[in-house]
């Protein structure tokens, strides 16, 4: 079940600044990028960078102060059929079942109870969950009710996946576990994943490249191409220098 | 990396082999036994102590009888017919009360947890007629509604109204905003966002609310009977009373205890089979 090809996302002098006690705060200012169908691209940043805040204007929950940002030629205006977000936190109704909940986003735009719990079931397996469809949330630890969350972002097939911070919930082995399991959906899924992290590691893991946003005033955001071939081995020698890098463009190395 | 065994000595109980019902039975039987006195062994000593005091004559008689013949007024009253009517009547006017409060109440307050202009607006009042006393009131509503069923019915109605509709404010206004916010990035319209997220998860609350209104519903039902009725099981605690058929009076009023039992194990039944969701232990 791939998507069909697009997502194309361009962002053009887009600036957003946020009002703290009485004075504006700059976070996002005139920032430039493209990103291309099917890529991974992964944000990084200290916090304050505005990362999130970049994400959420992709996902259509924020408005830009100015600039804009255009899937595939068309102007964003709000959330959008071909945008999924997945959350830090698994944001599962507990009223529902895990297929329920996997169900739950094509169910809320008028797919026939049937055909979406016939896909949720499809995804519910892919996240390694079928034995689980008739749970509800609270019988599930954190990592399976993120990989409900993964799969009912994933069940309404689109064709651009945000992903804000999704693992920093998860103790370190569990995190290891999903970030192996992200670029296995996203390698064959077919699908641009934008995800925000403050795990380096894990950016160097996921990522085609890097997005670093500055965090002091007049910096200037930079990408770093992350070309190691898939999948990825974190003990390797360039794994690790690539690592280092990013270290040093946050001044920690 | 290598493993060290660690060696386990299982220790077997020397009668864990007498595992035949006959045998177990006895046990078994205990535990059941030792459950039942943990749960409703005050509330026995409590009936004993009064069957005891009344019949040994260490309380008077005339105003505590003993249990023995409460019960049989319970059970003549009940037999005979006339408790029946008095039972039906009540029913009537805490369950058209009742009824009408849950068709007012929550309709009211899901759509003021929605809206907040009309929630700022109505806060206020709703405040002050919560905190006047109901009973306070009667005298009011009897005047505007006579002394017949209408203003009976209509300060329980009252009185059950609040607790629901403030219940039901608070279960919509607690729905939790982050999956409000997951339903919108999926595009769901306002009516489904309603209908999937906010009213499931303003159900517990509002069950607080219903629980809390019935209770209120038969105090107030009780309150209502004692002026001005003729039939009714307040009306038959207040006029066994007069008459000084004391067994009788009590065998009223643990009617009134075993209906408000019964309205909120019926709630809480219902509630269970609603809210499977939320039971901590399956």
């Amino acid at each position: 079940m791939a998507t069909t090809s697009g997502g194309e996302v361009t962002i053009r002098d887009l600036s957003k600044s946020f009002t703290l006690s009485g004075r504006p705060l700059a976070v996002l200012r005139a920032l430039n990028l493209d990103i291309r169908s099917g890529e991974c691209l992964v944000i990084v940043g200290a916090s304050g960078s505005g990362k999130t805040t970049l994400l959420r204007i992709l996902a259509g929950l924020e408005a830009a102060d100015s600039g804009g940002v255009a899937i595939d030629g068309k102007p964003v205006h709000g959330v959008g059929a071909e945008r999924a977000v997945i959350f830090q936190e698994p944001r599962l109704l507990p009223w529902l079942t895990v297929l329920g909940n996997v169900a739950f986003g094509l169910e809320v735009r008028g797919v026939p109870k049937a055909e979406a719990e016939d896909k949720a079931r499809f995804y519910t397996a892919l996240v390694g969950l079928a034995e689980f469809s008739d749970a509800y949330p609270r019988q599930l630890s954190g990592g399976m009710a993120q990989r409900v969350g993964i799969a009912r972002a994933l069940t309404v097939q689109p064709e651009i996946l945000l992903l804000d911070e999704p693992l920093g919930a998860l103790d370190a082995m569990t995190k290891i576990g999903m970030q192996e399991e992200l670029a296995r959906i996203w390698s064959e899924e077919n699908v641009t994943m934008v995800m925000v992290t403050h795990d380096l590691e894990e950016a160097i893991y996921l990522a085609d490249r890097v997005l670093i946003l500055p965090r002091e005033k007049g910096g200037t955001a930079r990408l770093v191409e992350v070309e190691l071939p898939r999948p990825r081995d974190r003990s390797e020698s360039r794994f690790v220098r690539y690592r280092e890098e990013l270290l040093r463009e946050f001044g920690l190395h | 990396m290598s493993l060290q065994h660690i060696e386990q000595r299982v220790t077997i109980p020397a009668h864990a082999d007498r595992t035949s019902l006959g045998a177990d039975f006895p046990r078994l039987a205990n535990r059941t036994v030792v459950r039942f006195l943990s749960r409703y062994g005050i509330l026995i000593a409590f009936l004993a102590i009064w069957q005891v005091s009344s019949r040994a004559g260490w309380v008077n008689a005339a105003v505590l009888p003993p249990i023995d013949t409460i019960v049989i007024a319970l059970w003549n009253g009940l037999a005979g017919g006339t408790l029946l009517g008095d039972i039906a009547i009540s029913l009537q006017r805490a369950g058209l009360a009742f009824a009408a409060a849950v068709a007012v109440a929550i309709p009211l307050g899901l759509f003021m947890g929605q809206v907040r202009a009309v929630e700022t607006a109505l806060d206020p009042i709703l405040q002050v007629f919560r905190q006047t006393s109901a009973l306070a009131l009667y005298p009011v509503f009897i005047l505007l509604l006579g002394l017949g069923e209408a203003s009976k019915v209509f300060v329980i109605f009252w009185a059950t109204l609040f607790p629901l509709l403030l219940n039901t404010i608070s279960g919509v206004k607690q729905v939790d905003p982050k999956l409000l916010e997951m339903a919108r990035v999926y595009g769901a319209a306002r009516l489904t966002v309603f209908r999937r997220v906010v009213l499931p998860g303003a159900v517990p609350s509002i069950f607080v609310g219903l629980r809390l209104s019935a209770t209120t519903a038969l105090l107030l039902l009780i309150a209502s009977e004692m002026i001005g009725a003729n039939k009714g099981i307040g009306f038959q605690v207040m006029n066994a009373q007069y008459n000084f058929q004391i067994p009788l009076m009590f065998a009223a009023i643990v009617i009134l205890a075993g209906l408000g039992l019964i309205a909120n194990q019926a709630l809480v039944s219902l509630q269970r089979r609603l809210c499977r969701w939320s039971d901590p232990i399956d």
